[in-house]
Parts: C-alpha cells; sequence; structure tokens
C-alpha cells in the first residue's frame, strides 16, 4: 500500500469533521432547553423507541441511568459538548431524560451550600 | 417549552444538583494535577494533545519537562450528597483559549489560581480574569521540589494581589495539600459574601 495511504487518517479520525452536524440534523444549538455544560441528566423511561433515535442518543440514554454531568457524557462518549447539548435536549423535549440546571449566579449559592462543600471535601 | 429542571418521577431518585469550582493559571502549572488528585474518578477530558506546530506558539520557557499538554478541558468530581455533585474544571490557560472562559466562569462557586513559582507572571491573565468579573478566588503557589519557594506575602507583592485574597503554598500532587486549597477557597467564598450581603 502506498505510504499516502498508510498515512492517512482512519476514516473513523476524518469522521468528527462531518459527524456532529449530521448527528444533529444540521442544528447547531438548541431552541428549547438551555443545558449548562454541568446540567446533570438522568434516562428518564426504559420504554425507549430506539428505531426513533440516533446511534449517539441511544448511547446516551445507556450511560445516563445513573445521573451524569453534560460535561461527562461528552467526555466518556467523546462527542463535543455543543453536540451532547443538541442530541440531550432532544432527547429532554421527547421525555426520554430528566434535567437539573445547576446553582448559577441567578440562583445564589446558599450558605448551607457552602457548608454541605466544605464538608464534603473535608470527608475527601 | 421544555423546563430545564424537569418534574421528576419518584422511582428515578433525586437528580443531583451541581456546582462547580475553576482551577486556573498558566501553562503547565499542574491544574490537572490539582484536579486529579482530588476528583473522586479519574479527571475526564475532551484534550487533545498539543502538536508539535502549537508546541511552537506556547512559551515553554522554563517548563522543559512538559512537552505536551490539553488543548481543552479536564475536570474531575467530587459527590458530596445525593443532592449536590461538586465539578472542578481545570481551565484552559492560553489566551487563546479564552472564549470557554466565560461559559465555565458563569455560576461558578469560586476559582483557584495556580501559581507556578518558575514563571509566576503566567497566572497575570487569570487574576485578571477573576477579579474583573467578580469571581471570588485565591491563589494557590503549586511549589514544585526544585522550584523557588516563595514567601506568600513575596507572592502578593509580585502579582498585586489584594490583601483580602488568600495566598497559600500547595503541592498539587497530594491530595490533604490540595484539599486545604479548596477548604481555604470555600471558606473565603463565605467570607466575600458575608461582606457583599
Amino acid at each position: 500500500m502506498p505510504d499516502e495511504y498508510a498515512s492517512g487518517p482512519a476514516p473513523e479520525e476524518a469522521g468528527p469533521l462531518v459527524r456532529p452536524y449530521v448527528m444533529t440534523w444540521g442544528r447547531q444549538r438548541s431552541d428549547t432547553v438551555q443545558l449548562d455544560m454541568i446540567s446533570v441528566v438522568i434516562a428518564a423511561r426504559a420504554d425507549v423507541d430506539e428505531m426513533s433515535l440516533e446511534p449517539e442518543q441511544v448511547d446516551i440514554l445507556s450511560l445516563c441511568h445513573r445521573p451524569l454531568s453534560v460535561a461527562e457524557v461528552s467526555a466518556h462518549l467523546d462527542i463535543p459538548v455543543a453536540v451532547v447539548k443538541v442530541l440531550l435536549s432532544d432527547l429532554i423535549g421527547r421525555g426520554y431524560v430528566l434535567a437539573r440546571a445547576p446553582y448559577t449566579t441567578e440562583s445564589p449559592v446558599s450558605r448551607d451550600i457552602l457548608q454541605a462543600v466544605l464538608d464534603g471535601i473535608q470527608r475527601l | 417549552m421544555a423546563s430545564n429542571d424537569s418534574d421528576r418521577p419518584a422511582e428515578t431518585g433525586p437528580i443531583p444538583s451541581a456546582i462547580k469550582i475553576l482551577v486556573a493559571g498558566g501553562f503547565g502549572a499542574g491544574k490537572t494535577t490539582m484536579v486529579g488528585s482530588v476528583s473522586e474518578i479519574s479527571p475526564l477530558s475532551t484534550e487533545e494533545l498539543m502538536t508539535e506546530a502549537s508546541l511552537g506558539v506556547d512559551d515553554l520557557d522554563g517548563v522543559e519537562e512538559k512537552t505536551t499538554t490539553t488543548v481543552a478541558l479536564d475536570f474531575g468530581r467530587i459527590t458530596i450528597s445525593a443532592e449536590l455533585v461538586l465539578y472542578l474544571f481545570g481551565t484552559p490557560g492560553q489566551q487563546r483559549f479564552w472564549f470557554m472562559w466565560d461559559e465555565l466562569a458563569l455560576g461558578s462557586l469560586g476559582a483557584v489560581v495556580l501559581a507556578d513559582t518558575r514563571r509566576l507572571d503566567t497566572c497575570f491573565p487569570s487574576v485578571d480574569f477573576f477579579e474583573r468579573r467578580g469571581i471570588p478566588f485565591i491563589v494557590a503557589v503549586n511549589c514544585f521540589d526544585g522550584a523557588y519557594r516563595y514567601e506568600p506575602e513575596e507572592v502578593r507583592e509580585a502579582l498585586s494581589i489584594a490583601d483580602g485574597i488568600p495566598i497559600v503554598l500547595c503541592d498539587a500532587r497530594v491530595r490533604d495539600s490540595s484539599k486545604e486549597v479548596l477548604i481555604t477557597l470555600v471558606q473565603h467564598v463565605v467570607a466575600t459574601m458575608a461582606v457583599v450581603g
């Protein structure tokens, strides 16, 4: 095999250049749910019509049997955060996934939360 | 419109809410090391190793031992309780990744600026970023073996850090040391809140 073939990118390496937009049907951001990098998501239902989902969404559902942040889903599946948000947003819209917003500047952190964080770090 | 705070059926149990702390600092200051030393999971990443071409762009003076670095996000997780999870994000130090900082900084509890004693000036941008956005932060001086050890007050003077902001010495590789850094930060956040409101 000529060198240029041997040294060229494998198809799966070249894939991500195209795949994110295929995965999200050309959409880049969600109009329905504003997800943060640390929004926590969890699979909500057992009766999933997998045929109606993208393969990556099926992967997300099997991963999210326990609560995980958007960032963790992205890291585990090696899919960019922005793409994971779109895929998740669709799953949330269809009732397959539940999400909880993180603490943000709009929901100031209470003293109780800070104390819980302190206690949690001290327990490490 | 779907709610971000979805109603949840009882059988799934509580969905924890998340909170984040940022670990910032210059190139090679030990951010990922600190995250890893306290995280309950191996740090996760969307990282890419830097190529030789990009190594030429970054200033590596004084950090010869580090030949690759991450250009994306490393993060770790500390489960506080069934209702609360803390995420620690190592924030990319290079200026060309600052576009990522705003989303990261939004809603963060506070930040640790990790100072590399071999190149103190590399944490100027991080200090500046958090000061401008009013995000509470502390400075942790990572004492690498063989590196010159500054006294905290020398670091305060060199970086023009305000008197109320804690500066601590640490070893980012050691869990107890990193724990102390995080505790100092959270206590500082509590103190800051007391002043503000």
